[in-house]
């Protein structure tokens, strides 16, 4: 039986791995955002100024910029991922057409988020100019409103990869007895389907909005990276993913790398909330990713 | 009234739905169009030319993205394998559920955090960028996804298998290692293309780790150029011929990312697990 106790010890290993990457990862940050976190306390959060010069450290318009970038991409995104759901999970469920279509989505995802970058970088942010000079602001086409026009196209997929599991879940009987009742497609969809389904759709786009967050390359190329705090979203701003890209090889001091390992430690959190809620629910629901 | 409403709902969705092809259609476009006119033997075959002069290629990039991804998979495929067949011992018990559930929120982290703990593990401690620190950062994107896919493959393997060999006298590592594993290779190997076509193009977690180099490396201790890589920097140069570049490297990626999936398709047809 010593294969037995060996085969034990080795497959523990993979488990003690896996406990251990995450606590590690959270340690690791931490422990290097101390200096900063001594410093700069909750003011780090509050404060609006971001000077590498004088040592003044404060996330605010990072923090705004993630926010308004991941909210204003999920809006426009939500739509879209809810139509295509319904799209190939029920209105055209099971054809050659949908199947193609579901292929097609899949191919959105598959691109790598910096070519989304150049792709924006060469021809939404011309077009974002175009919409600044009508507003007659001045014609930088790089801004919030360009990262997360670039950014909703990027998630799409994976709000609508969920949803539609979802939907496909919604037991035909229920859908079955609405029919009989003479509820059209339309009144099937939105009393039956949306309510059986929602916590899913939900569980979906918490996911898409934990990908827009943390995504770097992208929004890097198309948000005009300014340390201004934004006074409209067709102005120039940063992310907290795109900050830590522009200056992290390029820290000078301890405070200021210790600053941006905060700000990761800060996007490490928020992601896996985030996930980690989508994720329970997607458990409730019973099905896998 | 109500059919009207029916029907235009029906066309809202049908519209939005095929209106993101749009996009896509547009980025397949411009990254055929503006990368055809690039890629000759020159540009896969020789090195950058210092910046202004015209001609050279992005040999430096193409050998660096498979290096890196080598040595990832180096490190992230044996122990994912691990990590996969524990969850799979232990999918019943709790410690099981809850790092199923870590490794589930774990592919959820931002890749640029993986690239600020592998700076601060390797790159800090070496004093400079290297080739291992930005395959060390891809192999922790690397390995959830080999570990997940593991577990749900062999999830799939039914008992009696299992049974049928242990009741010939095969000690159970045995059967892990003869019967299940083998029979489950064609979705493990689907999670690892899966794993590879995703790491290919992250560019995130090497900017502070493989960093970039201009010329040929094969030295694991130094820095390491990268197509992603070569993207980004091109893509915000001034220069005109680098900026094409930029859609040139696009095109080999987004080629090569997509062999990977075309192939992962054929194994799941030709593999499926089926008894």
């Amino acid at each position: 039986m010593r294969g037995n106790r060996l085969y034990k010890t080795f497959i523990n290993i993979g488990g003690a791995l896996i406990l251990g990457l995450l606590l590690s990862f959270f340690i690791t940050l931490f422990i290097n955002s101390l200096p900063s976190i001594k410093k700069y306390g909750f003011d780090f959060i509050t404060s609006k100024i971001w000077d590498p010069v004088f040592e003044k450290f404060g996330a605010f318009p990072f923090i705004i910029g993630t926010l308004l970038t991941s909210f204003i991409s999920l809006i426009i995104s939500i739509p879209f991922s809810i139509s295509v759901s319904l799209f190939v999970a029920e209105y055209y469920e099971n054809t050659f057409f949908s199947r193609i279509f579901e292929t097609l989505v899949d191919l959105l995802a598959g691109i790598p988020s910096v070519i989304y970058g150049l792709w924006g970088f060469f021809y939404i942010v011309p077009i974002v100019s175009n919409i600044q000079i009508k507003l007659s602001i001045s014609p930088t086409g790089v801004s919030i409103f360009t990262a997360s026009l670039v950014l909703s196209i990027m998630i799409i997929p994976y709000a609508s990869s969920i949803a539609k599991e979802v939907i496909k879940l919604v037991p035909n009987d229920l859908k079955e007895a609405g029919y009989s009742l003479g509820a059209t497609r339309y009144e099937v969809i939105k009393n039956i389907i949306f309510p059986y389904a929602k916590s899913g759709i939900f569980a979906g786009i918490l996911l898409s909005l934990g990908r827009a967050i943390g995504e770097t390359m992208a929004v890097t190329m198309v948000i005009g990276n300014s340390i201004q705090l934004p006074k409209n979203i067709f102005q120039p701003g940063n992310t907290i993913a795109s900050i830590i890209a522009n200056e992290f090889t390029e820290a000078v001091g301890e405070l200021h790398l210790s600053s941006l390992i905060e700000l990761g430690l800060i996007l490490f959190l928020i992601t896996l909330i985030i996930n980690l809620f989508a994720n329970l629910i997607i458990k409730r629901h019973g099905f896998e990713i | 009234m109500k059919i009207l409403k029916d029907r235009l709902f029906k066309f809202m969705v049908i519209f939005f739905a095929l209106l993101i092809l749009l996009p896509l259609f547009s980025i397949i476009f411009m990254i055929f169009k503006n990368g055809f006119s690039v890629i000759n033997l020159e540009f896969l075959t020789t090195l950058p030319k210092p910046p202004g002069e015209t001609g050279g290629g992005v040999l430096n990039g193409i050998v660096g993205t498979l290096l890196l991804v080598f040595f990832a998979s180096l490190i992230a495929i044996p122990l994912g394998l691990i990590a996969g067949i524990f969850l799979y011992e232990y999918r019943e018990k709790k410690i099981g559920e809850v790092l199923t559930t870590f490794v589930d929120i774990s592919q959820g982290i931002p890749s640029i955090v993986v690239g600020i703990i592998s700076y601060l593990w390797i790159v800090k401690r070496m004093g400079h960028f290297s080739l291992i620190s930005g395959s060390f950062a891809l192999s922790l994107i690397f390995l959830p996804i080999v570990a997940k896919s593991t577990k749900e493959t062999l999830k799939m393997i039914p008992v009696y298998i299992i049974e049928a060999s242990l009741s010939l006298g095969v000690s159970y590592p045995r059967t892990i290692l003869k019967v299940v594993l083998p029979s489950s290779i064609g979705g493990i190997l689907s999670g690892i293309l899966l794993g590879i076509s995703r790491i290919s193009g992250e560019t995130a977690p090497l900017l502070f780790t493989a960093f970039g180099n201009p010329f040929l490396n094969f030295n694991i201790l130094k820095p390491v150029s990268s197509l992603p890589h070569l993207i980004f920097v091109y893509a915000i140069s001034p220069y005109d011929n680098w900026r094409k570049y930029a859609w040139g490297c696009s095109l080999i990626l987004v080629i090569f990312v997509s062999l990977m999936s075309f192939l992962n398709k054929l194994l799941l047809k030709k593999w499926k697990i089926k008894f």
